[in-house]
C-alpha cells in the first residue's frame, strides 16, 4: 500500500534500509499462462511485472532485456510477440521441443551505500538506474562514512513443459543465487512435499530464507505465507496446501565477497503451478 | 496518547458551531483504536478509515489515515484496498477531506476525538448503526472491525469494546465530557 519509487526491487533497497535479511516490497515475476502442456508445439503466453499483489501487476513492467529462454535442447529460444505495457510486458513462446524449458531473468553487480558530508544517505548505482561495475572506482567514495558494498545477485524465473519434463534446463551456471529443484517444477500437486536445493555461486545456500505466497493475495485478508529456511546443504521443502500458482522468493547473505564487495547477498524469485490431485 | 491532526480537527469541530439539542456543547466522541505491533519482516503502518453505518448502510465518515504525504498523491493510489470503506462512500470523497483525512499511525494506541457537534454527527438520526473500523496494510492483511451501537449513545452501556485478531487491536468507544 504506498511508497516505492520506480524500480525499487530492481534496486535492492532494501539494503540502504540497513537491513541484513529483509523481504522487499516488491515481487518481480514472470508468470506463464499454463505450465503443463500437451499437443504438437503448444502455445504458452506469459505476463511479466514488478508488483505488490501477487500476480496482479500493479507497479512497474519487468525489463525484459535480460529474459533468456533455454529449450529443452539447451538452446536459447527467442520471446515472440514481445510487448511492453504500463504495468506488465507479455510475450509468448512455442513449445516446438518436448520437455522443459526456463524462462530467466538474471543479473549481477556491485551495489554501493553511504552516508555523505551532510549525513544524507546515497546509493549507488542510483534509484531505478544500473551501472557498470567499471565505474565504482570513481562513482562510490572510498572513505564515505558508513560505506557498505555489496555484490548483489539477483535471478527470477519459471519453468514450462510440453510432455514429458526433462531437467537439463534444471541444472545450475554456478552464478549467484540459484534454485535447483529436486521435484520437478512441472511436476507439483496440492498436498505433496516438493524438495528444492538452493545455491550460491554453486555451493549450498545455508540458511537462505525462502517465503512462498499463493497467487490471488486481492482476494483474500492475509498473505498466507508459507516460509522455509534452508539446510546446511542448501535443501528445503514445501508442502502445497492448495492447487494454484504461488510466488516463490528466497534470500541469501554472507560475508564472502570478493573486493570491493564486504557482502554477497543474493534475492531469488520464481514462479510455481501446483495443481489439484 | 495526543494526536496533533485530531486535536485540530477537535476545533475546527468546535468553531463549526453547530447548535445541537441534546448533547452538551463540548461533549465528543472517542473512538480508541489500537494497532498491534507485527513481528514481519517488512513493516509499512496500515491505512485505516473509520466510519459509522446506518441500517441502510448510509456512511457518516469519522476519520481515515493514508500516506498523505507522497509527492503528486501517490499515496491515494491505495485508498480502495481499504475496500468496504472505499464502497460505503470512500469513492465518493475528495482526498484529502479536512477533519477527516490525516496520516497513518505506527504501532500503539490512538485517540480519535469527534465533538458530537460537529455537522455530521449532529446530523444523525437516532437509531441503530455500526462502528466500522477497517485497517489494511502494504504487503499485509486487512481486517474489518465492527461495533453495533445505537445513537445517541447510551452512557450507562460505554464503553464499548470490540477487537481485531491481525492487523487491529482494541476498538474502544466512549464519550469524553
Amino acid at each position: 500500500m504506498k511508497r516505492n519509487v520506480l524500480g525499487r526491487a530492481l534496486l535492492a533497497a532494501v539494503i540502504s534500509a540497513g537491513v541484513a535479511m529483509q523481504a522487499q516490497a516488491h515481487r518481480m515475476w514472470i508468470l506463464p499462462s499454463a505450465t503443463v502442456l500437451s499437443g504438437e508445439s503448444p502455445y504458452v503466453t506469459f505476463d511479466a511485472a514488478v508488483s505488490n499483489t501477487i500476480f496482479f501487476p500493479d507497479h512497474v513492467a519487468l525489463p525484459m532485456e535480460q529474459v533468456a529462454v533455454t529449450a529443452p535442447s539447451g538452446e536459447q529460444v527467442p520471446l515472440q510477440n514481445l510487448a511492453k505495457g504500463h504495468y506488465r510486458s507479455t510475450f509468448d513462446l512455442q513449445l516446438k521441443e518436448e520437455g522443459t524449458y526456463k524462462v530467466s531473468r538474471a543479473s549481477a553487480g556491485l551495489r554501493a551505500f553511504w552516508k555523505d558530508a551532510a549525513g544524507k544517505r546515497q546509493m549507488w548505482p542510483g534509484r531505478g538506474k544500473s551501472a557498470d561495475d567499471a565505474e565504482f572506482a570513481t562513482a562510490v567514495p572510498k572513505d564515505a562514512k558508513d560505506l557498505r558494498v555489496i555484490y548483489d545477485y539477483r535471478r527470477t524465473e519459471t519453468f514450462v513443459t510440453a510432455g514429458n519434463p526433462t531437467s537439463e534446463v534444471l541444472a545450475p551456471t554456478g552464478v549467484g543465487l540459484e534454485l535447483v529443484p529436486v521435484t520437478h517444477p512441472n511436476d507439483l500437486y496440492a498436498g505433496e512435499i516438493a524438495e528444492f536445493k538452493l545455491l550460491i555461486d554453486g555451493e549450498p545456500a545455508k540458511n537462505a530464507e525462502v517465503v512462498l505466497i499463493p497467487g490471488g493475495t486481492r482476494y483474500r485478508d492475509s498473505q498466507n505465507e508459507i516460509t522455509a529456511k534452508a539446510g546446511s546443504d542448501g535443501l528445503f521443502s514445501v508442502t502445497w496446501p492448495a492447487a494454484g500458482r504461488y510466488f516463490m522468493e528466497a534470500e541469501y547473505e554472507d560475508d564472502k565477497a570478493k573486493a570491493p564487495a564486504t557482502k554477497r547477498h543474493g534475492v531469488y524469485s520464481a514462479t510455481f503451478e501446483v495443481l489439484p490431485l | 496518547m495526543h494526536i496533533k491532526p485530531l486535536q485540530r480537527l477537535r476545533s475546527l469541530a468546535l468553531v463549526a458551531g453547530m447548535s445541537v439539542t441534546g448533547w452538551a456543547q463540548a461533549e465528543s466522541l472517542q473512538v480508541s483504536i489500537e494497532i498491534p505491533r507485527l513481528k514481519v519482516a517488512e513493516y509499512h503502518k496500515p491505512y485505516v478509515a473509520v466510519w459509522l453505518e446506518d441500517e441502510s448502510r448510509r456512511a457518516t465518515q469519522l476519520a481515515v489515515w493514508y500516506d498523505v504525504h507522497m509527492p503528486n498523491d501517490e499515496g491515494k493510489k491505495w485508498l480502495k484496498d481499504l475496500r468496504q470503506w472505499w464502497r460505503r462512500g470512500g469513492r465518493s470523497l475528495d482526498m484529502p477531506v479536512d477533519g477527516i483525512t490525516s496520516a497513518t499511525y505506527g504501532p500503539g494506541e490512538h485517540q480519535l476525538e469527534l465533538a458530537l457537534d460537529r455537522e455530521q454527527l449532529a446530523a444523525l438520526k437516532p437509531g441503530s448503526y455500526r462502528l466500522r473500523v477497517e485497517a489494511a496494510r502494504e504487503v499485509g492483511g486487512r481486517e474489518l472491525v465492527e461495533i453495533p451501537l445505537t445513537w445517541p449513545l447510551d452512557k450507562s452501556a460505554l464503553p464499548l469494546t470490540g477487537s481485531g485478531n491481525t492487523e487491529l487491536g482494541a476498538i474502544r468507544v466512549a464519550l469524553l465530557p
